[in-house]
């Protein structure tokens, strides 16, 4: 029991008895099978991606690639609808991250002024929102007679505000700028609109980060909306084509010459490998900088909450 | 916004002394109505005969109609046991999960190790539904699927999976463990972090070991918040994701995937039974909302945290 000392540090009475021995090589057992039963499929799903369609197809790959090929990866790169929706889901995420921090923030500040009279009734009016909605076929009845559907913007609009974003926002502003900056700024004549974008945007520079990568996370990932509201196969995101592909096992979008060069079920299984991975990389990409920031967001909420 | 002149303030030099700030809040509220009270105001399509040309306000009243045909409706017991089941099953495992991880990771200790399994357990909250399905059905995929090349490789038979209804709900939970459980030990763990030293020392110093510390003082400070969670996620009972049940649907595990919200999207989107079809989420809502009411109320009963 090597780990011991790390473990109990100067505490020497701890994980003496055998209970607390017992307790210690449970839990690092249970560490272990987490580890394991995470990373499994991951590797597996990387593995088959680069392995030979026809090792795949025969059940040989385990947690390496047999074969290593990367025909999943140019049928994806030759294929005009994936790489489409791949730019698709790009302008949905920028746009759509760009608007919603734009409104989450033009909320969440007003309604951490104290001075403002009017913030009690405003806030009660975007809670019930948390406990109410209409549900989907209202919004979609909404969204529909707007004139939505089809377009750009029913990937952006619908969802484009989150309260509890608001309220994450308003609470930080409350708790992290002492309102006294913000008197000695109106006694200097600074207005409301100023003391905005001059104090509290680079004051709050950290929980934007949050929303950044919380609504960026959430745009990229959305099925839903497309789901609902597109139907045009050229504005489709990723998610939506990669449904089609990995759920529905649909053909769309394959490169036909190399589609002749193995038979087809086997390319669709391999496309299903690297669309994984394709689709998963930019978050994973950002995963390093959302792991420090995510964490701090989802405790400044549960402050509040 | 018609009870501001009720208050004692007035709103018009509120207005005037602050008009910027009131700039800023119009299009977050115009937003808020356009997209959530809207909707809101449409659920009168439900008590309507909607039609899509004399719109929602010119449609003919029909009163309870659709709700007493979602009730006669065979597939409604069918629709509310399974929605039931999956939602209950799926709180019963992925509740306490995060806690045990949390004070699993709290008795290995502030090591690099520690740090390392908190980010391996929450990546896997980022991934989306539709590759989460997607990997569900290739790891399980009766002839290329991990879990069956190793099953073949012990020499055992392989299973279909996806095409057992009886296995429906056990993917879906479990695969729900995998993907959830370290992001929702994030708040458990901060918390166990905060953990007075004091009383750990005092639990110490009375000779109490690990599996009692775990008993006396960390159940106990992670209490209020297991209560609010508790609470929230009964709340959620009925609201159980649309997206990952329908895409794991097909149709030999039908009789048991199909869930109240799946059933409303196809029978509105697809059939275009829109007022039948919010009829049936109007009724989930109040289901879901009195569950709610009952978890606030029981929990404020024990004197415990309660939503308000």
């Amino acid at each position: 029991m090597h780990k011991k000392n790390a473990v109990s540090g100067t505490k020497v009475k701890l994980y003496r008895t055998l209970p607390d021995r017992i307790l210690l090589a449970a839990v690092w057992v249970m560490m272990i099978f987490i580890m394991l039963i995470i990373l499994i499929p991951v590797i597996f799903i990387v593995a088959s991606s680069f392995s030979d369609p026809r090792a795949v197809s025969a059940g040989k790959v385990f947690l390496w690639p047999v074969d290593f090929t990367l025909v999943g990866y140019d049928v994806i790169f030759q294929s005009p609808s994936i790489v489409k929706a791949f730019f698709n889901s790009v302008s949905y995420t920028v746009v759509g991250t760009i608007v919603s921090v734009t409104l989450t923030m033009l909320a969440g500040y007003p309604l951490a002024r104290t001075d403002l009279k009017i913030r009690g009734v405003v806030m009660f009016f975007f809670t019930v929102t948390m406990f109410f909605s209409g549900g989907m076929i209202p919004t979609y009845l909404v969204v529909s007679k707007l004139g939505l559907i089809d377009s750009f913007w029913a990937m952006i609009l619908p969802s484009a505000m989150g309260v509890w974003n608001v309220i994450l926002i308003k609470t930080y502003v409350q708790s992290s700028i002492p309102s006294e900056i913000f008197e000695s700024a109106s006694i200097d004549g600074c207005s409301d609109w100023k003391y905005f974008t001059d104090m509290v945007i680079p004051l709050s520079k950290p929980i934007i980060a949050v929303m950044v990568l919380l609504y960026a996370v959430g745009k990229w990932n959305d099925f839903f909306s497309a789901l609902l509201y597109l139907n045009d196969v050229n504005k489709q995101p990723l998610q939506l084509l990669l449904r089609n592909v990995l759920v529905e096992n649909d053909s769309i979008g394959m490169a036909m010459n190399l589609a002749q060069q193995m038979s087809r079920q086997e390319l669709k299984t391999q496309l299903q490998y690297s669309l994984i991975i394709v689709s998963s990389v930019p978050v994973m990409l950002l995963y390093p900088f959302i792991q420090k920031y995510f964490v701090k967001g989802i405790m400044m909420g549960s402050i509040k909450g | 916004m018609e009870k501001k002149k009720k208050k004692k303030w007035s709103l018009k030099e509120d207005f005037k002394k602050r008009w910027q700030l009131y700039l800023m809040l119009i299009l977050p509220v115009a937003y808020i109505i356009v997209f959530c009270y809207a909707p809101m105001g449409g659920i009168v399509i439900a008590f309507k005969n909607y039609s899509f040309r004399k719109g929602i306000w010119g449609s003919d009243w029909v009163g309870l109609k659709y709700f007493k045909q979602f009730f006669v409706n065979p597939d409604m017991a069918k629709l509310l046991k399974n929605t039931l089941i999956i939602s209950l099953y799926s709180l019963a495992a992925s509740f306490p999960a995060p806690i045990i991880l949390a004070l699993a990771l709290n008795i290995i200790g502030g090591t690099k190790f520690k740090k390392f399994m908190q980010s391996l357990t929450y990546a896997p909250y980022f991934i989306s539904t539709v590759v989460m399905v997607g990997i569900i059905l290739q790891c399980l995929h009766l002839n290329v699927g991990i879990v069956n090349n190793v099953l073949e490789f012990l020499g055992m038979d392989r299973i279909d999976f996806m095409g057992k209804a009886s296995l429906f709900r056990h993917i879906y939970v479990w695969s729900g463990v995998w993907q959830g459980t370290g992001y929702s030990a994030i708040i458990y763990i901060a918390t166990l972090g905060n953990v007075d030293q004091s009383l750990v020392e005092a639990s110490l110093i009375d000779g109490a070991n690990r599996w009692q510390r775990i008993k006396i003082v960390e159940l106990p400070a992670l209490k209020p918040i297991i209560t609010i969670q508790l609470i929230m996620a009964v709340g959620g009972v009925m609201g159980v994701g649309f997206e990952k049940v329908f895409l794991m649907q097909n149709s030999l595990n039908l009789p048991v995937s199909e869930i109240i919200s799946t059933y409303v999207y196809k029978r509105g989107l697809h059939d275009m039974q829109y007022s039948f079809a919010t009829a049936v989420g109007l009724f989930n809502s109040v289901v879901n909302f009195i569950l709610i009411f009952i978890a606030n109320k029981v929990s404020q009963k024990f004197g415990e945290t309660s939503l308000w």
